[in-house]
């Protein structure tokens, strides 16, 4: 049995703000814009403007934002059906991004992904999935891929709670401990599947994390509402994979505040307790993130006002962009389709 | 003297399938993602875990393979379970399970194994859910021996075919197309109704030329018969209902009658369903036609999520009546 595993937390020491100033800015800007992202796509699907299935990243922010900080723009990251949060982080630009949750042309994969498929290679983001460990061998490949060019990039894998009961992470996680690859296993556990408890389906002890030990890998329980513990963890684990040292572990613990896809119901009325998604609301990543930039003197009030009102005008700007762009014409179907 | 009948959606037709044989023998068991206290993505199992409880509805972790793996073992060991596998995109990583293991079983035992085991999932596009959630991939498990495969078009046939398919004593799979839950028809009012594997059904007759249909495109072709019979081409709608094992009888002496063939389905036309269905009908109907045998099938693209892309992708009966009139060219012009 592996030793129990201790949460990574700031927490208790929320009067600081142990990073520098422009990466806090950063950091904070990331995970409003991820915010209010979502927020906009809710709106636009609840109009219909969008059709397909939309995962919101609500209440995750800080996990794929405190992650992608830590990376250098030439590292790679898979995502997952849930993966708006990790492009906008990775430094997806939003008004592609909307483009393509319409459809349209002007939209990063020119409208023939959606919100479950978008990529852009220029940044190293191989792509969000459709299917549940479906990034798993891709992100240890292309961690093997860095390490044999020798070019020092490492690679991060996003993927549920749910996803960590496919095989697929089982062959990835051996396959990347027994090579040495620079892969981050980066579990975003936010406690439920579709509509299924994690907990009713999956075999640990306490944490999913544990199951690290089995692959000779280091595992890390962070609070992943907490930007800075997440960022902190994350730093130390591109670190170590940079070296040569191999894999890791990450689980975030974190909640997401909406349903499984925008349109599926009311989750405190089925699966989940008021009383359980309230002490999760308490501890959303965004404010507690603000208040620390303003005990720490970075901003006032002010700023943090003029900073979201300087967001949400991107947003809609991103809305109007996809909204003027035009669908694909008909004849782009049988474009891609070999390269 | 006649059964009475019910009016059911298609999602109502799998709840009382898989309710009534559960209530008929207690080792069919059913499990999948979401299905038990969520009542499936689709809402078609809700009310399952309340009547049979957690031991015979059982959710499962997201583990394709492994939750396939668990179905055939259990089918060969005494239990009837009923495997869902919620797109049927997903069925890929379940694939050696059902190929390999399931689908050779009794044939490798020399008749010692039997895996009674029920898969059932869905097919479809056309609410743009991209190229990992819109496929109709039939044609790939309806290529290997050992497996039975049924692709009902509507409630009734759905009903009978899932029973006869948890009745079976072989790996059989249900290809469910998501679009049609909501679809309504009647269904016999009787607990013991059961459809044969391998018995086409004519959904609608016709003299001038046979539409040989799966699941969605059934309603397709009888929508073109409808265009068709203005212009005085009298279109008869074959549905096999199971590609394997396959009805050519009912086929062929449709084609008999008509002397022309077009095969229609919703999967990738290359290496598909249509391609074996035709051929088919050339081979054992060549000397009943008077011209070639026509496919339609989607687009060989993999399902694009535009609103501007997708429509055009899958087969319409615009498309069908169009190739309907090709085959008549020499008549009408
Ligand atoms: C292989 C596969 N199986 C099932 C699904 C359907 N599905 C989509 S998301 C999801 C739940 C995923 O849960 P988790 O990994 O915890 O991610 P979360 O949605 O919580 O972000 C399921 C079952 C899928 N897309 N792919
Ligand atoms: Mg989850």
């Amino acid at each position: 049995m592996s030793e129990s595993l201790e949460l990574i937390t700031t927490s208790s020491d929320e009067g600081t703000l142990p990073l520098p100033e422009p990466l806090c800015r950063e950091i904070y800007d990331k995970m409003l814009t991820i915010r209010r992202f979502e927020e906009a796509v809710l709106e636009i699907y609840t109009q219909g403007l969008m059709r397909g299935l939309a995962h919101l990243y609500i209440g995750q922010e800080a996990s794929a934002v405190g992650i992608c900080s830590a990376l250098n723009d030439d590292d790679y990251l898979t995502s997952t059906h849930r993966g708006h949060g990790h492009l906008i982080a990775k430094g997806g630009k939003v008004d592609r991004m909307m483009a393509e949750m319409m459809g349209k042309v002007d939209g990063y994969n020119r409208g023939k992904g959606g919100t479950m498929h978008i990529a852009d290679m220029s940044l190293g983001i191989l792509g969000a999935n459709g299917i549940v460990g479906g990034g798993m061998g891709m992100a240890t490949g292309a961690a093997l891929s860095g390490k044999m060019r020798g070019s020092g990039q490492v690679a991060v894998c996003f993927f549920g709670d749910g996803a960590i009961n496919q095989g697929a992470f089982l062959e990835s996680a051996n396959l990347a401990s027994v090579w040495s690859l620079p892969v981050l296993f980066v579990c975003e556990n936010n406690h439920y599947g579709e509509y299924t408890a994690a907990s009713d389906v999956t075999a640990v002890r306490e944490h999913v994390a544990e199951r690290a030990a089995g692959f000779n890998m280091p595992a890390m329980v962070v609070d992943g509402n907490d930007a800075v513990a997440v960022h902190q963890t994350a730093v130390e684990m591109v670190e170590r994979a940079r070296a040569g040292e191999g894999p890791c572990l990450i689980e975030n613990k974190t909640y997401r505040y909406r349903g499984h896809h925008v349109g599926d119901g009311d989750p405190e009325k089925t699966y989940r307790t008021q009383e359980e998604t309230d002490t999760w609301l308490a501890k959303d990543p965004i404010p507690r993130f603000a208040r620390r930039m303003l005990k720490a003197g970075m901003v006032d009030e002010t700023e943090l006002e003029s900073i979201d009102a300087d967001i949400t005008k991107r947003v809609e700007d991103a809305v109007t962009f996809a909204n003027e762009s035009p669908y694909p014409t008909a004849d782009e179907v049988t474009d891609h389709v070999y390269a | 003297m006649s059964t009475p009948e019910r009016v059911i959606t298609y999602g109502e037709a799998v709840r009382e399938a898989i309710a009534e044989e559960m209530r008929r023998d207690e080792t069919v068991f059913f499990m999948g993602e979401d299905v038990a206290a969520a009542g499936g993505v689709f809402k078609v199992t809700v009310g399952l875990l309340d009547e049979f409880g957690e031991d015979r509805v059982r959710d499962t972790p997201i583990s394709e393979a492994g939750i396939m793996g668990a179905g055939v073992g259990a089918a060969l060991t005494g239990m009837r379970p009923i495997v869902e596998i919620m797109f049927g995109d997903f069925i890929t990583i379940a694939m050696d399970q059902i190929v390999n293991q399931a689908a050779k079983m009794c044939y490798m035992t020399g008749g010692q194994a039997m895996v009674p085991l029920t898969i059932r999932t869905t097919i479809g596009a056309g609410r743009s859910s991209a190229a990992q959630h819109s496929q109709s991939l039939q044609a790939w498990l309806s290529h290997i021996p050992g497996v039975k495969v049924a692709i009902p078009s509507t409630p009734a046939d759905l009903k009978g075919l899932l029973k006869t398919s948890i009745r079976d004593d072989n790996p059989t799979v249900i290809y469910e197309d998501k679009m049609m839950y909501g679809l309504k028809g009647p269904v016999p009012d009787d607990d013991d109704y059961t459809i044969p594997f391998g018995v086409a059904d004519i959904k609608r007759e016709g003299s001038d030329v046979t539409l040989v249909a799966t699941s969605s495109m059934v309603h397709t072709a009888l929508k073109a018969a409808d265009m068709l019979d203005k212009e005085g081409i009298g279109a008869e709608v074959v549905d096999p209902r199971t590609l394997s094992p396959l009805d050519m009888d009912t086929i062929i002496r449709s084609v008999e009658k008509t002397s022309r063939a077009v095969v229609v389905d919703e999967a990738y036309q290359s290496y598909g369903v249509t391609g074996e269905l035709a051929s088919r009908i050339a081979d054992e109907a060549f000397d009943y036609l008077d011209a070639p045998v026509k496919r339609v099938g989607a687009m060989d693209v993999p399902v694009p999520f535009s609103p501007g892309l997708e429509p055009q992708t899958i087969p319409d009966e615009a498309k069908l009546v169009r190739t309907v009139q090709g085959l008549f060219h020499d008549v009408t012009v």
